[in-house]
């Protein structure tokens, strides 16, 4: 699908484009992003910092708008409606909303997707990865426009069909395919479980490293998937600063630490009021209901895994009320 | 090796963590612990300490030789401690699983089969428990298995034993 994406020209004075989708407004300078809307009472501008933007938008674009609710902060953001898009300002934001300062509007998603993918790339500078943990990329997010790093934000995110590592699946990570380990993992063991495969089965009896899989992501907060049980995803990830948006869940969403801690900050999905602090260690086991939103803290680079139902109805039958929004009653 | 040391559990050295309750309920939260939750269970107890629906991870204590087992969908086995070995056999048809039913279920005895290899797991090496064959874990030492499951006849739930509240 061909999708036309309005832009301005280049600024004369910072050489970043300007954007317009639906009633929003983008723009950027050295360092801010200035988002535009029309609200019932007038024109709205929000703003944030261009580093924090770009890290949002960058996990939005590369999860495809990810399982419903992708807040770039307490204003902005994006509901993924699985082949459109709501895009939103205030509309979960407990005052904006009371004083009909918000705005949403829907779009298709080759659209929204067109419009996010070319702002990424006219303001994504050379040397900047918005991928990566800050320690591992440099300040060129700031300042006039010098080049651009295509390379960095077209990464694709690895999804196995049934595991990693068999015939015609997504391949383990290793030097020669382009994953060295991550400075942050250099203790994490390397070995491959032993396999004896009868012939005949080699395809068969499988198995790998996950660990070490994570240990040499490239991305932090970028969630793959590695292996599947009918509807049951495992979608481990390594974390490293700060959760770049506020993920809100249309399903119940589970987290299994696997080594080091997060902490998460939970907040009512609606209204963004604070609910409570999770703090997660090698080998907790916790539920995010699907009435929350919520965001993590990695103090060290850490191994998470997200756990997935990709239950074609479960938004629906949350949305509904045909299930509860908390996987457990006891 | 950096400055980093990355942090992983074990049955005999784990920290679980906590939850702060601003305005919520922590059973919300279902929050356990899965070395805690193997540390207190019985070898080869399939310990549910995740639920979405008919989806599970469970925890798994392995010590000693399981049962043997069959599931007609695969499954997988992931090492958090410890070191566990899969046995796999390729079992007749009229041994396995019926075909629409979900989870894996218990074989008596040793089943007949071809043997079809083995795999030696260790802390963060992950199986495939393949669709109609049968397997059996065995573990010299007290290990921990999560096994990304669905829901089943060995399912154990002990939610208010192992959850925060």
């Amino acid at each position: 699908m061909n999708v036309a994406v309005k832009a301005t020209s280049s600024s004369n004075r910072t050489g970043y484009k300007s954007f317009e989708l639906g009633s929003f407004k983008f723009s950027r300078d050295e360092y801010f992003v200035y988002i535009e809307w029309r609200s019932k009472k007038g024109r709205m501008t929000h703003y944030m910092s261009a580093d924090a933007f770009l890290r949002a938008m960058m996990r939005d674009v590369a999860w495809g708008f990810f399982y419903y609710q992708v807040n770039f902060d307490h204003v902005f953001g994006t509901n993924n409606l699985y082949g459109r898009v709501q895009m939103f300002a205030g509309s979960y934001n407990e005052t904006f909303k009371a004083q009909g300062l918000d705005l949403i509007e829907t779009f298709e998603t080759p659209q929204i997707m067109a419009t996010f993918q070319a702002i990424l790339a006219d303001w994504t500078n050379a040397g900047f990865d918005p991928f990566a943990a800050p320690a591992e990329t440099t300040t060129d997010w700031l300042g006039k426009k010098h080049g651009n790093n295509d390379t960095a934000i077209n990464r694709q995110r690895q999804v196995s069909k049934r595991m990693v590592g068999l015939p015609g699946d997504t391949p383990i990570r290793t030097d020669a395919n382009g994953y060295p380990v991550n400075r942050a993992f250099a203790d994490v063991d390397q070995s491959q479980p032993e396999i004896h495969a009868e012939k005949g089965y080699e395809g068969r009896v499988h198995g790998f490293n996950l660990f070490a899989h994570l240990s040499r992501s490239d991305v932090t907060w970028n969630p793959s998937v590695t292996s599947v049980c009918k509807q049951s995803l495992f979608c481990p990830t390594s974390e490293e600063y700060i959760l770049p948006i506020k993920h809100g869940n249309d399903r119940v969403e589970w987290f299994i630490q696997l080594s080091d801690q997060i902490l998460w900050d939970v907040e009512d999905k609606a209204t963004g009021r604070p609910r409570a602090k999770v703090v997660m260690k090698a080998g907790d086991v916790a539920a995010m209901p699907a009435d929350i939103r919520h965001q993590g803290y990695s103090p060290k680079r850490s191994m998470l895994l997200v756990w997935e139902n990709v239950n074609p109805r479960i938004a629906e039958m949350h949305a509904t009320g045909e299930i509860p929004p908390y996987p457990i009653k006891f | 090796m950096g400055d980093f040391v990355t942090v992983f559990g074990s049955l005999g050295d784990y920290e679980k963590g906590h939850i702060e309750i601003i305005n919520d309920d922590p059973k919300n939260y279902a929050f356990s612990n899965v070395f805690e939750v193997a540390s207190k269970a019985k070898p080869y107890e399939k310990v549910a300490v995740g639920k979405n629906q008919q989806n599970l991870i469970e925890a798994i204590r392995a010590e000693g030789d399981s049962p043997w087992y069959t599931c007609a969908h695969d499954e997988f086995a992931l090492v958090m401690d410890g070191e566990v070995e899969v046995h796999f056999l390729d079992i007749a048809e009229v041994d396995r699983a019926p075909k629409d039913k979900e989870g894996n279920i218990a074989i008596k005895g040793q089943p007949k089969g071809k043997k079809m290899g083995h795999v030696v797991l260790r802390r963060g090496h992950q199986a495939l428990l393949p669709a109609n064959a049968a397997y059996q874990f065995r573990a010299r030492r007290p290990s921990v298995v999560l096994q990304q499951a669905l829901e089943g006849e060995n399912t154990i739930y002990r939610w208010s034993e192992i959850c925060l509240k």
